[in-house]
């Protein structure tokens, strides 16, 4: 083949419009301003480092804190290190993010049924809720359960009592709560085991449903195992492995219990609410964009309204629902952060007086925003994980 | 249900009586289990207002609130100097009233809000700040919505004036508030004086116009085709969405100067909105790129084939459709900003909630009526939120936003 002699005369651009080589300029120009500005900062900083002879290390971990937290989960006292501060930081950030997920997944979809029903009134105090919560800012919102509900208690000589009983006081809120005796050990590991078991049998069950369609032995297997393995560890533990822990008026004290302080509560109440409204709105959408046609095919089948739940709309819901639900509960972790405006001693909280204590502040900055980070990447990666299975219908 | 009848007319069931026992009926009690729930929650209705009425007639004391409305607005802001937040007010009362003549339904139910706001707030009987300077000022506030909304009606007055307008309207209010060290009759009022209503609006006005572009660009970066580019802006975007904005402002506010010059010295409230803008800026870009996905290659190819530059492309063809298929996300990026706003009380900037805080802290009579404090305040916020996103609704049915 012949080359003709005009491609010949076609030159390449000239380099200012070569897209190729602007390309590179682009990637070059921003690289080098941002690593300028990062450098730029550094410079700074070491600058004002030497000046107030601040450091970058993390040495300061290991020092006594000195300072009290009230409400630790794990042993801790002021001479422990900072770095044991930090765990027990860490833990109560988990304790009330757990909790607040589990209970605000359970409040938003009840809130999302009790919208969808056809009861009007409980319809309507559905959406207000909703529209209440959702409206205000949750800063607000804690500090109106903080400190006009928690902390206004009455003193813990007239605490009110509620059945169970449950004793609600300045001092915090005091429940009634089973505890293993030392028998009881077998009764745990046997609820433990029981959960294990009932999962995997009713994936398995699950499994053979999809591939035969014969799922009438899903629920008696699962409920079975669940019953009969705990009774089994009722039994062999001796007949009293658990120990209801009543809270009582010691003089002027209250002894015993399980006690959750007002500024817990404070937190625990007002992040579930508020997410409640917002996972009520996602569970609601969802369960929406679930087209009509699906429900009255489920019914022309002769599904009963549990099975056409169950095995129609959540298994297409769950598809719409999971991902928005993912955003609420990293959101609800990071929101926990604002227990530092309320007095309950959370990572973030920790951080803040270890600041003032050791005065390092920018490696306490570093950790506390990779933890944060580390909790969000893991909880969103697991999350993830969950999704991406829910997403196909599996063989 | 109809029946054909044999001599071939149609006989139709009788309708059910209608009236309100049918309503009843279809809607409350319709089976056992409707009626126990319909029980139930009358009861809980019934329970919350008997409890609140009760409390509203017979303890609550709405002194801390009524007697520092002027507090409440605008803070310590000396109150010599009133005017100029009254100055700036009035331009952003004019500039809705232009707007909503102009451009119409969107605008209306703020307008029409601000109109009804200003009028309430002329007339409720707020004994003590209050002067009748004031209350005839905010009557007149609410005629400028009027005669802005009239102006924006008439043909002569180009639509350009409005977009001039609303560019130059935050940095006239700005200048107002803060003034010159020179000007003796506009004397520079220092940002620690700056509170109540008018700190939230700056920090949410303010972030929310800043965050907007850089959102954008994030976005952009993110999708680009530069490796450099995308890099960057993934690990800006990821890390900041990682950690709660409480880290971000404090790190604004409280470490941010070891890494400035030793000389450079930033104002609090202007280290507080640079916070906000980039927290929120994260979320506008993964709230923009939703919208830039959605965009089908078609039509890039398509504007590209017609002879437009990749620039030209993205401004013309690919932007104006994702932003437009992102109003509603936008629009709640934007509330929970102006929400996320009372997170600065943490670090000691006295917005509508710090104001709040410190009048309860103030004397000690008032920490029996926190209570009222923060009712009044929640109100303030849930008013101004729903608003906005009821304006947002309205944006989205005008342009269209899922129809093509």
């Amino acid at each position: 083949m012949e080359t003709s002699p005009e491609i010949d005369v076609v030159k390449s651009p000239p380099f200012y419009r070569d897209e190729r080589i602007l390309r590179n300029i682009a990637q070059v120009v921003s690289a080098v301003l941002v690593i300028g500005l990062v450098v730029w900062a550094a410079l700074n900083f070491f600058q004002a480092a030497d000046a107030r002879g601040l450091s970058l290390g993390f040495g300061f971990l290991d020092s006594p804190a000195g300072f009290p937290i009230s409400d630790a989960a794990i042993d801790y006292d002021t001479s422990m290190p900072f770095s044991r501060a930090f765990l027990v930081g860490l833990i109560s950030t988990l304790r009330v993010s757990v909790l607040g997920i589990i209970f605000a997944t359970i409040l938003g979809i009840l809130i999302a049924l009790a919208y969808l029903s056809p009861n009007w009134l409980l319809s309507k105090l559905a959406l207000a809720f909703v529209e209440f919560h959702r409206n205000i800012p949750l800063l607000v919102l804690l500090f109106l359960w903080y400190f006009t509900v928690f902390r206004e208690m009455p003193a813990v000589e007239n605490a009110t009592v509620l059945p169970g009983p449950i004793y609600l006081s300045q001092r915090g809120v005091y429940f009634t709560w089973p505890r293993l005796t030392e028998s009881g050990t077998i009764f745990g590991v046997s609820i433990i085991a029981a959960i294990l078991l009932a999962a995997v049998v009713n994936a398995r069950l699950r499994r053979f449903r999809d591939l035969t369609g014969r799922g009438e032995w899903i629920l008696p297997a699962t409920l079975g195992i669940l019953v009969a393995i705990p009774v089994l560890g009722w039994i062999l533990s001796g007949g009293n492995p658990i120990r209801w822990d009543v809270p009582f008026l010691d003089g002027l004290n209250l002894r015993g219990g399980l006690r959750l302080s007002a500024e817990f509560m404070g937190l625990f109440v007002g992040l579930t609410l508020y997410t409640a409204a917002f996972i009520s709105e996602v569970v609601r959408s969802g369960i929406q964009a679930v087209s009509r046609g699906q429900f009255e095919a489920a019914g022309a089948l002769g599904l009963k309204t549990l099975q056409t739940l169950n095995l129609v709309v959540m298994p297409q819901a769950l598809r719409v629902i999971i991902p928005p639900l993912i955003s609420q509960y990293l959101n609800l972790t990071k929101n926990s952060s604002l227990a530092l405006a309320i007095g309950y001693q959370d990572l973030f909280a920790i951080g803040k007086i270890t600041i003032n204590q050791a005065g390092r502040a920018v490696p306490v900055f570093i950790l506390i925003m990779g933890t944060y980070l580390a909790l969000s990447l893991i909880t969103s990666a697991v999350l993830n994980w969950y999704n991406s299975r829910i997403q196909f219908v599996l063989h | 249900m109809a029946v054909q009848s044999q001599t071939g007319s149609i006989v139709r069931p009788p309708p059910d009586p209608p009236g309100p026992l049918k309503w009843l009926r279809d809607n409350l009690f319709g089976s056992w289990l409707n009626s126990i729930l319909t029980i139930f929650s009358g009861a809980l209705l019934y329970f919350v207002l008997s409890g609140s009425l009760r409390w509203a007639v017979t303890q609550a004391d709405w002194t801390p609130v009524t007697n520092f409305t002027l507090l409440y607005a605008v803070g310590q802001y000396p109150r010599e100097e009133i005017w100029r937040v009254g100055a700036g007010l009035a331009l952003i009362a004019l500039m809705t009233g232009l707007s909503w003549g102009r451009w119409g339904r969107a605008l209306s139910g703020i307008g029409l809000s601000m109109v009804v706001g200003f009028m309430v707030l002329a007339v409720l009987p707020a004994p003590g700040q209050i002067t009748p300077a004031i209350r005839i000022f905010l009557a007149a506030t609410a005629g400028l919505v009027g005669l802005g909304y009239w102006l924006g009606r008439q043909s002569w007055l180009p639509s350009s004036a409005l977009g001039i307008g609303w560019s130059v309207t935050p940095v006239i209010a700005l200048v107002l508030l803060a003034g010159f060290k020179q000007l003796s009759w506009l004397a520079s009022v220092s940002t620690t004086a700056w509170g109540g209503l008018i700190v939230t609006f700056i920090l949410s006005a303010g972030g929310i116009l800043l965050s907007f572009p850089i959102g954008v660009a994030l976005a952009l970066g993110r999708r680009s085709t530069l490796p450099v580019v995308r890099l960057f802006s993934t690990i800006f975007i990821e890390t900041v969405r990682g950690v709660p904005l409480i880290t971000i402002l404090f790190m604004f506010s409280f470490i941010l100067g070891l890494f400035l010059p030793a000389d450079a010295r930033l104002d609090r409230l202007i280290r507080a909105l640079l916070a906000m803008t980039l927290f929120s800026a994260a979320y506008m870009a993964e709230n923009v790129r939703g919208g830039l996905q959605a965009i089908s290659p078609g039509q890039i190819e398509a504007s590209r084939a017609i002879g437009m530059s990749s620039t030209q492309t993205m401004i013309f063809i690919v932007l104006p459709q994702a932003l437009r298929a992102v109003i509603p996300s936008i629009a709640g990026q934007f509330i929970s900003l102006f929400k996320d706003t009372t997170l600065v009380v943490i670090v000691g900037i006295n917005d509508l909630l710090g104001i709040g805080r410190s009048i309860i802290n103030s004397d000690p009579a008032f920490i029996q009526h926190d209570l009222e404090v923060y009712l009044f305040v929640s109100l303030v916020y849930w008013v101004l939120s729903y608003l906005m996103s009821r304006a947002s609704r309205r944006l989205e049915t005008r342009l269209g936003v899922g129809v093509r």
